[in-house]
């Protein structure tokens, strides 16, 4: 099922989880943008959003993919809910390449991939009433009849902790963290297998962020959806996945569970990203840790070798030539890193 | 040791055509030389406001409507807007969260640099861009000379921000009131810029008024904290007496609703029920009443904010008679 993609070229020949089936497969996926309104004339500059990641999702679970900004974390999230065609490479949704999807059949499948905004302010026609927005969709695909109308949007509304007076409201009548309900609504109410979260609470101050990242957590209880879960922040993305991507530079640096990573970090920039995030806990601040130098490259020119290379501590010579690939950390072990330095020192 | 910063009873009030909002309710604190005051909120608690009005900044249809502000022994509001500029940039200077607002998009890193040391210190114009140029160095941009010469677009957030700590610093203040200063940042930029305003503040002796909603950033820099609440200060001790014996409910809720990277995986997050109430000048007790799982029918009566402890200020009438029982 995982079919021809490049198998022949043995890139893929990753761990695979054999006792799940993967609900998307993620191949050698790339996306680049022109930089809009450069010069006359000259070739115009490129930015390597994303540039040749590998993962798979399992139906059930939440996948955490976390990185600054510019990494290309929400280009990825774009690709998987087909928001956007890659510029090569594949989304296989149950063995089937998005972009090789009839119009027709993509209609049908955008139902089973929602996304959830950060922005609930701009993701939600300001114009209309909560149960205008809610009812668009539900009806264009039609998951329930129109007689059944009301009380599906009242089931939405309850299952997201709102009350049902409020549907006649518009978006400028609720606070953010109603707003970010209503969108989690939105994105529930065509049944979703897969809901993709793109920085869902980073716009939220801190007590409602918890209300949001437990409402998200007791919806996958409930309705068994799928999630991945996009964020910068590292304690979001800890609380709510089983397994996380790390990205830098368009580029995946390290795969775990959730457990495992945070254990045992391989890759330098996971570690450095891991130091980075400031503790509630003022005894430890005199803590040893990675801090980085120097700013995050341009993705328009992006190293060669590991694009890390450039502000690691680690890195020796062949850092600057060679591109690291995704390996297990130990053999048959799901935990992949790309730093062979800090492998082959752990072997020794 | 004498204050550096006084503020007392500070009411600012926004006046539209018929409404008067009162933001900041009669807030009284105060900053010490060399240390680092957190003043800690969600958004919409006044904290950014009260930063503001520190250096008379803020809009004009905001009112300070009572209360003083001393800095260095000299009255603030009785001053006028010349006097004030002679503190402003030079003893006292600020730093916001958006730098590219900040920085004029039409002027060279250099010539702003440099207006700002040829204004406050006198300086003539070559030993203006020299000392510019050594305060680029020192704030860890590399490549001084090319900087000086760039326009702020051409720089990424974490340099723009260094350029304007650099700002700050060149007529070496005595107090530098920083307004999430690090927020638009990157985690990994965040902890570079954060470890450099550190070791500046050691170099150069000064105090700093960190504006933040950032727990964690709190627990790594702060000598002091102050938690903010709709308009009112709640509760102010160390930082370490903060996170290891928070008085106040919210302080309690705001510390436990933070999820962090090496909790208990299995631990659920406590979030506070409910939302800021809007017009809370109008609440007569508690404004964290109705989100207070702590609460009783006293708690409807005005709360008054005592220093229960010494050097430990609350507002709950609970939290003051140790009947909040301790969680963790």
């Amino acid at each position: 099922m995982l079919g021809v993609t490049g198998q022949k070229r043995g890139r893929f020949l990753l761990y695979r989880d054999e006792k799940r089936e993967p609900l998307m497969v993620i191949r050698d996926l790339k996306k680049y943008y022109p930089v809009r309104g450069s010069t006359i004339g000259k070739k115009k500059p490129i930015i390597h959003a994303v540039d040749g990641v590998d993962f798979e999702i399992y139906e059930g679970e939440t996948l955490g993919i976390v990185g600054e900004s510019g990494c290309g974390k929400s280009t990825i999230g774009r690709q998987i809910v087909a928001l956007e065609k890659p510029t090569s490479g594949h989304v296989l949704y149950q063995g089937e390449s998005l972009s090789d999807m009839s119009a027709g059949r993509l209609r049908k499948i955008r139902t089973h991939l929602q996304m959830v905004f950060q922005d609930s302010t701009s993701s939600l026609n300001p114009r209309k009433q909560i149960y205008d927005i809610l009812a668009a969709p539900i009806l264009y695909h039609k998951i329930v009849e129109r007689d059944m109308l009301d009380e599906e949007i009242n089931r939405l509304l309850d299952l997201v902790g709102l009350p049902k007076s409020m549907k006649y409201r518009y978006p400028h009548e609720f606070s953010g963290g109603q707003r970010q309900r209503i969108g989690i609504a939105k994105a529930l109410s065509l049944r979703p297998r897969l809901v993709v979260c793109d920085e869902p609470v980073s716009a939220l101050d801190v007590s409602v962020q918890a209300q949001i990242l437990n409402l998200l957590k007791q919806l996958q209880d409930e309705l068994k959806v799928t999630y991945v879960f996009i964020a910068h922040g590292l304690g979001a993305v800890r609380y709510v996945s089983n397994r996380i991507a790390i990205m830098y530079l368009g580029r995946i640096v390290e795969i775990a569970d959730t457990q495992e990573l945070f254990d045992d970090p391989v890759h330098p920039y996971t570690q450095a990203l891991f130091d980075a995030s400031p503790l509630p806990a003022p005894k430890l601040r005199g803590r040893q840790r990675i801090i980085l130098k120097g700013e995050i490259p341009s993705s328009i020119n992006p190293p060669k070798g590991c694009r890390f290379h450039t502000r690691c501590p680690y890195a020796i010579e062949s850092c600057r030539v060679d591109d690291p690939k995704l390996i297990p950390v130990k053999p048959g072990s799901s935990h992949l890193a790309a730093c062979p330095v800090v492998l082959a020192q752990r072997k020794n | 040791m004498e204050s550096l910063l006084k503020v007392k009873d500070l009411t600012i009030t926004f006046i539209d055509e018929n409404t008067q909002t009162v933001v900041v309710d009669g807030v009284d604190f105060h900053v010490k030389p060399g240390e680092v005051l957190c003043i800690v909120g969600e958004s919409g608690c006044g904290k950014s406001v009260t930063a503001l009005s520190i250096l008379g900044l803020l809009s004009p249809n905001a009112r300070i409507t009572s209360g003083s502000i001393v800095f260095n022994g000299q009255d603030l509001l009785e001053m006028n807007e010349k006097e004030i500029d002679q503190i402003r940039g030079s003893e006292a200077t600020m730093v916001f969260q958006d730098v590219m607002n900040s920085l004029n998009p039409v002027l060279t890193i250099g010539s702003q640099l440099t207006e700002v040391i040829r204004i406050h210190m006198g300086y003539d114009k070559k030993r203006a861009r020299e000392y510019a140029i050594e305060m680029i160095k020192k704030v860890g941009l590399p490549d001084a000379e090319t900087v000086m010469k760039k326009y702020p677009h051409m720089l990424s957030g974490g340099m723009q921000q260094r350029v304007m700590i650099a700002m700050a610093l060149a007529c070496e203040p005595k107090l530098i009131i920083a307004d999430e200063p690090t927020t638009a940042l990157d985690v990994t930029i965040q902890l570079q810029i954060m470890k450099l305003l550190v070791e500046l503040q050691k170099e150069f002796h000064m105090s700093i008024l960190l504006i933040t909603h950032d727990i964690g950033l709190v627990a790594e820099l702060a000598d002091r904290v102050i938690i903010m609440y709709a308009g009112q200060f709640m509760e102010e001790t160390s930082v370490y007496r903060l996170f290891e014996h928070p008085a106040h409910p919210y302080t309690r809720a705001l510390l436990e609703s933070v999820p962090c990277i090496y909790d208990d995986p299995n631990k659920k997050l406590t979030s506070i029920p409910g939302t800021v109430p809007e017009n809370y000048q109008d609440i007569e007790g508690c404004r964290f009443y109705g989100r207070c799982s702590y609460s009783v029918p006293a708690c409807k009566e005005k709360q008054i904010y005592s220093e229960f402890m010494e050097g430990h200020f609350v507002r709950c009438h609970r939290a003051e008679k140790g009947e909040i029982p301790f969680v963790s």
